[in-house]
């Protein structure tokens, strides 16, 4: 049952982050300002789940491993910045880098502490 | 036809995901290897995408919705990293926490650049 509900989730946040960092490059933004807004969205969002602290296994499995897991992402967010520096915008990398930090965790631990 | 393979990419990869979550449990506030396995294999095999498409051109339009931003997307993931640096810190434990920060984001990215070195090292 749990590995249903992780697809499931999967199923709905893998699509939901394309769809991010294609409004990003329709935007005429860098793409990584879409996974910046999926990893922030998603950490805010299941710190919230997790500070609960009661809920129901079944929803861990299906909205925080398999909707939140897989509308954030790492592997996209070191491309991102190693493709920053490539292009020799190591500015606009070590932006990206301390957004995703601060913004990420800023919201995880909001989201984690206030609700507990 | 991108967000349908995306999806179908991003099941299984969470799948993967989930599968190193339970071989590698880790204890409420310890330290989370699990995450750190995957987002560090996971950059480095995105490193190696990147540096195979680079060498492919046209490269095939499914690779990078599927195993770029389906697989690797789903199989990493920045929610649960994001949270275990907030349990930890809140379990008193802020050198672990911080530890884990340098560790995932430093070691992610040498590893993207590694897998794409690896790739251009190996093409003519």
């Amino acid at each position: 049952m749990t590995p249903l509900l992780v697809a499931a989730g999967a199923l709905a946040g893998a699509p939901l982050r394309l769809l991010a960092t294609r409004l990003a490059v329709r935007a005429g933004r860098d793409p990584a300002l879409g996974t910046l807004a999926v990893n922030v969205a998603g950490s805010a969002l299941l710190g919230v789940l997790l500070g609960l602290g009661s809920v129901p296994a079944e929803a861990v499995a299906l909205v925080g491993t398999g909707f939140c897991g897989t509308l954030t992402t790492f592997s996209t967010f070191g491309a991102d910045v190693v493709r920053m520096v490539e292009e020799r915008a190591v500015g606009r990398a070590v932006g990206q880098v301390a957004a995703t930090l601060v913004l990420g965790l800023g919201v995880a631990a909001a989201g984690y502490l206030l609700v507990r | 036809m991108a967000y349908l393979l995306a999806a179908l990419g991003g099941a299984l990869g969470a799948l993967a995901r989930w599968g190193v979550a339970e071989a590698l449990p880790s204890q409420d506030g310890g330290w989370p290897w699990a995450t750190l396995l995957v987002n560090l294999t996971g950059c480095l095999l995105i490193g190696v995408l990147t540096g195979v498409l680079a060498n492919r051109s046209p490269e095939p339009a499914w690779a990078r919705p599927f195993l770029g931003v389906g697989v690797l997307g789903g199989y990493t993931t920045y929610s649960a990293f994001a949270v275990e640096v907030v349990v930890l810190a809140d379990a008193g434990a802020l050198p672990a926490a911080l530890g884990y920060v340098l560790a995932s984001v430093l070691g992610g990215v040498l590893a993207v650049a590694a897998g794409v070195r690896a790739v251009r090292r190996g093409s003519p």
